[in-house]
């Protein structure tokens, strides 16, 4: 599928992507590209691995074919030191935030500077917080993660993933499950910080409100394919059922609200054979 | 979690703790301390019946414990049980030795007690011991008694 | 058919697991002289798997020993025998019950601690997450923990026999009045060095790389869902005291069996 995106500023390149689990085909030849400096969202009901899509950029899953290149090397190829040196470059911000329970906020942020830099402990201090204070959670450095709320989680994760200055950073459904002012906040940050640090920012998402209003490209996905992508604007006004039905929460549609079953009536009124 | 100085502490108390209960098991429990001197030579002994002898059986001497059993075979042209024993280097004894199987107790197991001759020669390395006396076996005892018991009568 | 199918199936999937559990394997094992290096992380499991298991070990020793004096002593003295107790005791401990008896606790305590606590990482992504920072969770999770619970069993193991020689003494010597100094020099006369000791210390070590081993892979190999996790603790407890058992036999075997 062509893309409206200039090929010489695009970070990852996705070429015919195909990747099944088990039976279920998940991704069925798809491209896209996600632009160099931008926020891109990727969008879709659940289920149709959105998820996976960011693991497989990031080389934990294989694809069954296609190609996954990001900043023109292609990841499946990489050898494991290869692999892990631009993981370094990718930040990640997982739904549950995924810090490690055993460290306090400040050791999580610390971990990646204490393993990849040979920096001073006084040097990683001072990056940690100014991580933390870019965030809003300085004074929370010393807290347990089983002592922070959800959305504290999630902006203790973002600065993580912002530790070693990373060229993209991948956000899994970081709106789900959040009150407004949670919400907010987290846009602000996913906003500021791509402008201020010149990041590019992939989002993964399917809250339609927040997505629009901070994404600069969209990608829709359902069934395993691309059915639209565009501008903000251009999604809105989209004439693809898919899209609609997605953008506005149409209960039925292409997206079928009734699982597949036989006949109704059959079923209600079967008698024993 | 701990401060990492306690739990410093409590993991080299652990440690030490076990490598304590090692050293005691090795000293107290078992026969380490008797089992200083490492240099031993061979000696052999052919016995007509070595009854329930087994490798690792002791070697006595006076009652002392002066070496253990080492290797057992059959001598296929005498067809006497040839019995190899290492003694520890620390103990000697003349060549005109004899060794005799005798049982520990009622139900023990068997061993070798050396009884010492008048020789002056000491027994060397490879030497052999000529005067042996086999293991009394149960059977030929009962069988003796019964033929005792009926020559009697 | 249908039972064949399964059987067949169960089989091929043993299998896999088998392969898999031994790829984890080499590759924690590979990842040990990075461990060693770096001590923080090792003595952080040092503590939580091995100092906290010391009181259940220690006190479980104690009562077995005790046990073992009480019922020994009516035993033995059925043929006016009690002058052994001591190296009954000391015997059936080293040999058979210390590394037997602590390997089971230990699998229970600390082997299904280690597995349910893996297995949490997985279900909320924290090794997917450090994969991610580009850290190897093999590295910095699992190899300091097969190294912790690889060093403690023989140490434990120890502890559980010599806390149950002193049970016994308690019972034999200071209760029922076994004479103090047989106690001791029949069991110092009877227990060889090498033979028991050393195999009991072998065992003990042999025990502590298969719960580790199994223990670690389980909480891996989860499924990371609670119900998952649950379920690979309760394997982890399971397998581990099959392969012990198993083991056991096959050490006491080769070890014991050509006295």
């Amino acid at each position: 599928m062509a893309t409206n995106v200039d090929l010489d500023t695009e970070i990852v390149s996705i070429q015919n992507l195909s990747f099944s689990r088990g039976d279920k085909k998940i991704f069925n030849d798809i491209s896209l590209s996600i632009p160099r400096g931008k926020i891109t969202a990727i969008m879709g009901p659940s289920g149709t691995g959105k998820t996976t899509l960011l693991k497989l950029i990031g080389g934990q899953l294989y694809p069954d074919k296609g190609s996954i290149k990001v900043d023109k090397k292609n990841v499946h190829q990489l050898k494991r030191s290869e692999l892990y040196t631009l993981r370094k470059r990718m930040g990640m911000l997982f739904q549950s935030g995924a810090l490690l329970t055993d460290l306090n906020v400040f050791e999580n942020v610390a971990l990646p500077l204490k393993e990849h830099t040979a920096l001073s402990d006084s040097m990683i201090r001072s990056l940690v917080i100014t991580k933390l204070q870019a965030v809003g959670l300085r004074g929370a450095r010393n807290l347990k993660p089983n002592e922070l709320s959800g959305g504290m989680a999630r902006r203790i994760a973002l600065a993580r993933a912002i530790a070693l200055d990373p060229m993209m950073v991948m956000y899994d459904e970081p709106f789900t499950g959040q009150d407004p002012i949670s919400l907010g906040v987290l846009v602000k940050l996913i906003k500021d910080l791509n402008s201020a640090l010149g990041l590019t920012s992939v989002i993964v998402s399917h809250d339609i409100d927040e997505t629009l209003r901070i994404a600069d490209y969209i990608y829709v996905l359902s069934g395993g394919k691309i059915v639209g992508h565009g501008s903000p604007e251009q999604i809105k006004n989209s004439d693809s059922k898919w899209v609609q039905q997605f953008m506005n929460g149409h209960a039925d549609g292409p997206v079928h609200f009734h699982y597949p079953a036989n006949d109704y009536h059959e079923d209600l009124f079967e008698t024993q054979q | 979690m701990q401060n990492t100085k306690t739990q410093d502490t409590l993991v080299g108390l652990f440690v030490a703790s076990g490598i304590v209960a090692l050293f005691f098991m090795a000293m107290q429990i078992s026969n380490l301390s008797s089992f200083s001197d490492n240099s031993v030579y061979t000696v052999t002994a052919r016995f007509e019946n070595s009854g329930g002898l087994k490798v690792k059986s002791p070697v006595t001497m006076a009652g002392v414990r002066v070496g253990r059993v080492t290797n057992i075979s059959i001598d296929q042209e005498t067809y006497e049980s040839v019995v190899e024993m290492k003694i520890e280097s620390q103990y000697s004894f003349p060549d005109d030795t004899s060794a005799s199987i005798f049982t520990a107790g009622l139900l023990g197991e068997q061993y070798i007690s050396l009884d010492p001759g008048g020789s002056e020669t000491l027994l060397a390395e490879n030497g052999l011991i000529d005067i042996t006396q086999s293991a009394i076996v149960l059977e030929e005892i009962i069988g003796q008694f019964l033929f005792d018991k009926a020559a009697e009568e | 058919m249908h039972f064949f199918q399964r059987l067949g199936n169960t089989t091929l999937a043993s299998f896999a697991k088998l392969g898999r559990s031994s790829f984890f394997l080499t590759h924690v094992l590979s990842a040990i002289p990075a461990t060693i290096i770096h001590p923080r992380l090792l003595i952080n499991q040092l503590y939580s798997v091995g100092v906290l298991s010391f009181l259940i070990i220690t006190i479980s020793g104690l009562f077995v020993g005790m046990v073992l004096g009480l019922q020994g002593f009516y035993i033995l003295s059925d043929f006016g025998a009690e002058e052994t107790l001591g190296i009954m005791v000391a015997a059936s401990l080293v040999r058979e019950l210390g590394p037997v008896v602590a390997a089971l606790l230990f699998a229970g305590r600390a082997g299904s601690a280690l597995t349910a606590e893996i297995g949490l990482m997985k279900a909320t992504e924290q090794l997917s997450g450090m994969e991610m920072m580009a850290i190897d969770p093999i590295k910095r999770i699992m190899a300091p923990r097969f190294l912790a619970g690889f060093i403690s069993m023989p140490l434990l193991t120890a502890l559980f026999s010599s806390i149950g020689v002193m049970g016994g003494h308690i019972v034999g010597v200071g209760i029922l009045g076994v004479d103090d100094g047989s106690y001791w020099s029949q069991m110092q006369a009877g227990l060889d060095f090498q033979d028991d000791i050393i195999n009991g210390v072998i065992k003990s070590i042999v025990f502590g790389f298969a719960i580790s081993w199994i223990s670690l892979f389980e909480g891996y190999d989860a499924i990371p869902t609670s119900e998952g996790v649950s379920r690979a603790t309760t394997r982890t407890v399971v397998n581990s005291a099959f392969t012990i058992l198993g083991l056991d036999f096959i050490l006491t075997a080769l070890m014991f069996g050509d006295i």
